[in-house]
């Protein structure tokens, strides 16, 4: 399936997602790692992190919440274990990037101009277990716009910058426009709900975090929301959906939402091979209703009724 | 200090598989339930202290996260596993009957290593950790070593794995907290008296008794190794889920995953009393501001 992520052609319209596959290498025994659009990391910071205190998650109707809290290598880590390690194995690295400050994320984006094997940047303004969690910065519009135009600025202009928005706001689509206007090349939705589980037995929340990110098929619908406003209000801008994808039938419904590619998180710890099997069961499932290209799809079910009908026709 | 600390344990040979797996025995075994897999890509490379992974449910099950269980004997291309139903995903995976297919990822995790030829080795379980110390006294004994065991639990009905042990060990010693068989009390007594005799201890069981064992073993200078049980969401090490404070190489800390870093760790290593803590040491605590973190916020005063 031909597909592309802003603009740069992909073998498959479908990746991992940040935070559910670490930087790729656990799931090379489950399938190819070349075969899928990429591989977006684990978001990476400038210096290591140890992340929170477990308990780190709980189990939750049809998903999941987790406080992990970004535990990672840090640019050095990322640039000298994890990405040659994706580029001598043919992947692409989609590589997420977070900060507290804005001139952090330019800063990531600078060490990232050149990598080998990067297809582009994630810029995760949405991770709800940083520390200031009262200030993320996809919450507001203006914040957002600052660093995607900071990122997109220091990035190498072969890297597509895309924003990833959480559906913690009011209105998605105002966050979604200014970081289009500031330059993102596209936009990736959606991050995790902020969530809570307590703990009957010892009566107080279960995670060390207290709050964590609600993730799976629960969130999916949200996800899909998402996907359907902003798509709407922004035709040409490209969209990375992801949300409790977990079958081909899945991600083609982000797909006629107006999602290009989509992004396989959380099903991922219940099945290793799920983003393999998600291409394999998007193409059948695209295949069964006629479309002979994923372009064709894109969008599809914002359409009216006369626009869709014949071979298409529901 | 940072010289006497164990070796972490090297990683295993194979990489795991993941198909479903047949149901071919299940048998209850005291408070548990013990099944028997047909899945000959994971029982024929399967090492001591290892373990399995197990989507729950069926494929359109709400429980995503998989169970993550040690295997407890392997052998004709099968492998057994100890299931204790406490909550709904274990108590579908004890309500399995042969016949019935689960979707299984393994062999996971860093197997016990090996002593030198001849190191007399003393075995700790408790509950039914004591099943995943089964395929360890097995291999050890068939390579000529002197082995021992200690197996407790709260009660009789909370024992593991008795009778295979006792094939496999002497002395045996058989524990339970109130006393219903066996010397009442904790392993912690017998182990104390054992450990000056053994050459390695291996253990596997909740955190406390690991901790102990562990300690127990340090302070008379012998190595142990240790199977954590932390809970896992993947088991294959994506998730970042597991973590526990471990001493490096380095002799620095960092939050391990104990699903590939682990389940098994030198005794000495694993930060016991620091589990759920974030110590301001671990590498990376720096970039958290540790000191103002909301996990402290959150203690009972």
């Amino acid at each position: 399936m031909q597909a592309s992520i802003g603009g740069r052609p992909v073998v498959s319209p479908v990746l991992t997602a940040s935070g559910c596959s670490s930087f790729g290498q656990e799931l090379d025994p489950f399938f190819d790692l070349a075969s899928i659009g990429a591989v977006v990391t684990k978001s990476v910071q400038l210096r290591p992190r140890s992340g929170r205190a477990t308990p780190r998650m709980a189990e939750t109707p049809s998903g999941m919440i987790n406080s992990i809290g970004l535990q990672g290598p840090g640019i050095e880590g990322l640039l000298a274990d994890e990405l040659p390690w994706l580029a001598a194995r043919g992947a692409q690295a989609f590589v997420s990037i977070a900060g507290s400050r804005t001139e952090d994320f330019a800063e990531l984006a600078e060490r990232l101009r050149g990598a080998p094997g990067v297809l582009g940047l994630e810029v995760n303004i949405s991770c709800p277990n940083v520390e200031s969690r009262g200030e993320v910065f996809a919450c507001n519009p203006d914040a957002s716009a600052e660093v995607l135009a900071a990122v997109r600025a220091a990035a190498d202009p072969a890297h597509p910058v895309y924003a990833k928005l959480t559906p913690d706001v009011t209105d998605i689509v105002s966050v979604a426009r200014a970081c289009a206007d500031a330059g993102a090349n596209g936009l990736s939705m959606i991050n995790t709900l902020l969530g809570l589980v307590i703990d009957t037995d010892t009566m107080r929340p279960v995670l060390g975090g207290v709050t964590g990110g609600l993730s799976g098929p629960a969130v999916r619908p949200v996800a899909l929301r998402c996907v359907w406003q902003v798509h709407q209000a922004l035709p040409n801008v490209p969209i990375l959906g992801m949300g409790g994808i977990r079958t081909g039938l899945d991600a083609l419904q982000f797909v006629l939402a107006g999602a290009g590619a989509v992004s396989v998180g959380t099903a991922v710890f219940n099945d290793p091979s799920a983003p393999a099997r998600i291409h394999a069961e998007l193409a059948e499932a695209l295949g069964e209703r006629g479309f002979g290209r994923l372009a064709d799809a894109i969008g599809y079910a914002h359409r009216a009724p006369e626009e869709s009908s014949g071979r298409h026709g529901r | 200090m940072r010289e006497k600390l164990g070796q972490p344990a090297p990683p295993p040979e194979h990489d795991p598989v993941q198909g479903l797996a047949v149901v071919v025995g299940s048998r209850p075994v005291s408070a548990y339930t013990e099944l028997t897999l047909e899945a000959p890509d994971i029982a024929d490379v399967a090492q001591p202290g290892q373990f399995v992974a197990f989507a729950v449910g069926g494929p359109t099950s709400a429980m995503l996260l998989r169970r993550s269980i040690a295997i407890a004997g392997v052998g004709d291309g099968r492998f057994s596993v100890v299931v204790s139903a406490r909550a709904a995903g274990s108590t579908w995976l004890a309500g399995l009957r042969p016949g019935d297919e689960v979707d299984v990822v393994g062999p996971l995790g860093r197997p016990f290593p090996l002593p030198a030829p001849g190191t007399p080795a003393l075995l700790v379980g408790g509950g039914y950790g004591a099943a995943a110390l089964v395929g360890l006294g097995g291999l050890l004994r068939s390579r000529g070593h002197e082995v021992a065991a200690v197996v407790g639990a709260g009660d009789e009905a909370r024992l593991c794995s008795v009778d295979e042990l006792t094939e496999v060990a002497a002395p045996f010693v058989v524990t339970t907290d109130d006393g219903s068989v066996g010397r009442q009390g904790r392993v912690t007594g017998p182990v104390a008296e054992l450990v000056s005799g053994a050459g390695v201890v291996y253990a596997c069981g909740p955190m406390p008794m690991l901790e102990a064992v562990a300690g127990l073993a340090t302070d008379r200078g012998v190595p142990s190794w240790v199977a954590v049980e932390e809970s896992m969401a993947c088991g294959i090490g994506v998730c970042m889920t597991c973590v526990l404070p471990v001493v490096g190489a380095d002799g620095r800390s960092r939050f391990a995953r104990s699903c590939v870093e682990g389940p098994v760790f030198a005794g000495d290593r694993v930060r016991f009393r620091d589990v759920g803590t974030l110590p301001p040491d671990v590498v990376g605590a720096d970039a958290m501001g540790v000191a103002h973190t909301p996990a402290i916020e959150g203690e009972t005063p």
